[in-house]
């Protein structure tokens, strides 16, 4: 459906996307992860024909992007992570909008606001200004107004980023039905569980995907266990811990994160390296790891290689 | 059929920047009323005919003939005796304060050598601060004693029995157009002209910055809609508050302030959505230049408001600047607007004899909307 070949985007010195080469298949929900300021967003307006690429190409359905943009657009819907929708319109007039711009007739978008009611629950709000709502109805109506046209392809920007959790999942439950339709969708996050939900996903870092495919292969590769050390004297003990455990050491402020297989072992470990310092130890603990963290795992791990 | 679908997507774009617009009381009020509100104010205060011009008197001679004279000054709108002054010291006084901007002065032996046959001098001292009131007052003062020279003159010839006298070149004036040269008369359809070049270029300046800044820009590019027709949507709201400023401001002109109108309304009008369509560009260009809505108002009044005001020929004449600013006077539309106003609405003439100026506005929107159109494009810049 989407096939994305030497695509690069360079941004003065910074390489925002660095020749990616990938395949979205058709009807299919590909998730992006990955940490701020890793190219997603770029990523997706490139896709989107809004960002020229530097190098490279990107095919929709076998049509260039670069080469037939409004081909493209007329089949494509684009939800940008900041909310793009017209805050001093109603959230009728923003959809009527959206859908007239694609041409369709008054009468059609009237029929299909039932369907897009139904499932964003946004009929009882359907005369407030799109600037009063809240962050989870302002999402779904950015998904509403981009889906009034039917689009073949789907291109979400962090879509769930500061919605609340039970806002998120209704969201996620809409993309499901759009699978059911058979919509493609590529989606960026920056959260794991949702990166699980996706049938394939990309961990993006530094503009180049450095593992992509089924959730549970690359959870498979994040299951360390992770343990958590507060002290007194930060600095010393990361240098100290540094030495002895490698790359696998994430500090933030006076905490410091440590992945590891064998929990007890390394306990003790490190508890003997820190009193060898010094060290005054505030607490030590077992956390599960962030999705951050197993990405920064990773990535070292990746450079070391 | 594709045709069609520019047209719809163009409605779909001036309809939603009507329903932004109606939204956001503020600029709204800024687009209808201002401009009326300006005309109306600069009707008042932009009043160029010198009146009333405050004199005062020093009549060192204090005889039958200049009480006489100085009587002349008094039963004339153009002039007020403000006071009768005693030394030379009062009079510095007076001028520095601003009470007088002008003082006749009349010497002891003014009757003595005026009977002797001699000449009698008469002394104005005059505030040359403002150069422009203080010639025409001087002119008034010169007019009044030419007339009393003459009356004088007159009179003694009748005591030797010549009763009629005869001038031998007179003058008639007739003013055409502004037959009592009131300055309202080019004031209100010369401002009309300055504060529809601002006003509009003013108001479309945001309307692409903001969709930047607020981030709707984004979305707007996703879809299919083509630059042009962004760009021609969003025209379309604007000129029709221009029309309707222009046909506030006529009425103000005609109803307050007596400003004759005889000619064509509809052809006014029609000049006026050209005017406007190069003007809303200025403003739609510098809007897609900028991105940022600070930048573009600021923009957009320097560009508009100084060259309007100083280079259309509204207040200071082009012909008496050089040559190079004369050429740049060819590109401020302010300037062709101003004829075409003054010349519909006092001449009465029509599109035949203004062409030129109705050429030059055309010119000059077709050039500054083709510009506008190629600067706003459809993708996102490299930040």
């Amino acid at each position: 459906m989407i096939a994305v070949t030497g695509l690069t985007k360079r941004f003065g010195e910074m390489i925002a996307v660095d020749s990616l080469d990938f395949t979205v298949n058709k009807g299919e929900i590909f998730g992006i992860v990955g940490p701020d300021g890793s190219g997603k967003s770029t990523l997706l307006r490139m896709i989107s024909s809004i960002l020229i690429p530097d190098r490279g190409s990107i095919a929709i359905n076998g049509v260039d992007v670069q080469e037939n943009p409004f081909l493209i657009k007329e089949k494509l819907a684009y939800m940008p992570q900041r909310f793009g929708l017209y805050e001093d319109l109603t959230v009728e007039e923003n959809i009527f909008f959206f859908g007239r711009l694609f041409l369709l007739s008054r009468r059609d978008i009237r029929k299909r606001l039932d369907t897009l009611y139904g499932f964003s629950r946004l009929g009882p709000f359907n005369d407030r200004l799109a600037g009063k709502l809240s962050g989870g109805m302002k999402q779904k109506l950015g998904l509403v107004c981009s889906l009034v046209h039917t689009p073949e392809v789907l291109l979400l920007d962090e879509p769930t980023n500061g919605v609340d959790p039970v806002s998120r999942r209704e969201f996620w439950d809409i993309l499901y039905e759009l699978l059911g339709q058979g919509v493609t969708i590529v989606v960026t996050t920056a959260y794991l569980d949702e990166a699980e939900r996706s049938n394939r996903v990309a961990l993006m870092y530094r503009g180049r995907f450095i593992r992509l495919g089924k959730p549970k292969s690359i959870r498979n590769e994040m299951k360390q266990k992770m343990l958590q050390v507060v002290v007194n004297r930060p600095k010393i003990a990361e240098a100290a811990l540094k030495k002895h455990e490698g790359g696998k050491i994430i500090r933030t402020g006076n905490s410091i994160r440590i992945f590891t297989d064998t929990v007890q072992k390394t306990r003790r470990h490190i508890k003997q390296i820190l009193s060898n310092n010094r060290v005054g130890i505030i607490s030590i603990e077992e956390v599960p790891p962030r999705l951050e963290d197993s990405f920064i795992e990773i990535i070292t791990r990746e450079e070391a290689c | 059929m594709k045709a069609l679908g520019s047209l719809t997507r163009m409605a779909v774009i001036a309809d939603k920047e009507w329903i932004q617009i109606r939204r956001d009381a503020r600029s709204l009020y800024l687009s209808l009323f201002i401009p009326s509100l300006l005309v109306l104010l600069f009707g008042y205060a932009l009043v160029f005919d010198v009146k009333h011009v405050k004199i005062g008197i020093f009549d060192q001679d204090g005889s039958f003939l200049s009480r006489q004279y100085c009587e002349r000054f008094k039963h004339t709108e153009y002039l007020s005796v403000e006071k009768y002054v005693k030394n030379y010291r009062e009079i510095d006084y007076l001028i520095n304060t601003g009470s007088i901007i002008m003082a006749i002065v009349i010497p002891p032996d003014f009757e003595k050598k005026f009977n002797s046959g001699k000449f009698a001098d008469v002394q104005v001292l005059v505030d040359g601060s403002d150069s422009m009131s203080a010639l025409i007052a001087t002119g008034y003062i010169k007019a009044i004693t030419y007339e009393f020279n003459r009356d004088y003159l007159e009179q003694a010839l009748i005591k030797k029995g010549i009763s009629f006298i005869k001038q031998p070149v007179e003058i008639k004036n007739r003013i055409w157009y502004n037959s009592e040269l009131k300055s309202r008369n080019f004031v209100i359809p010369g401002n009309l002209g300055l504060i529809l070049a601002i006003i509009s270029a003013l108001i479309t300046s945001l309307t692409i910055s903001r969709e930047w800044e607020r981030g709707t820009m984004e979305t707007l590019i996703t879809t299919p809609v083509r630059g042009y027709e962004v760009v021609l949507g969003k025209l379309v709201p604007y000129i029709f508050i221009g029309v309707f400023d222009v046909i506030c401001g006529l009425s103000i002109g005609y109803f307050v302030f007596n400003v004759p109108f005889r000619g064509s309304f509809i052809e006014l009008c029609l000049i006026s959505v050209l005017f406007l369509i190069g003007t809303c560009s200025i403003g739609i260009l510098i809007s897609s230049a900028t991105r940022v809505q600070v930048l573009s108002v600021q923009l957009a009044i320097v560009v508009t408001y100084l060259p309007s005001f100083i280079l259309s020929d509204f207040i200071f004449p082009i012909k008496n600047m050089p040559l190079i600013i004369r050429i740049i006077t060819y590109i401020v539309p302010a300037k062709y607007m101003i004829v075409v106003l003054k010349g519909i609405i006092l001449k009465g003439v029509g599109y035949s004899v203004l062409c030129t100026q109705i050429v030059f506005l055309f010119i000059f929107s077709v050039v500054v909307l083709a510009l506008s159109i190629k600067k706003f494009r459809v993708t996102l810049p490299d930040q």
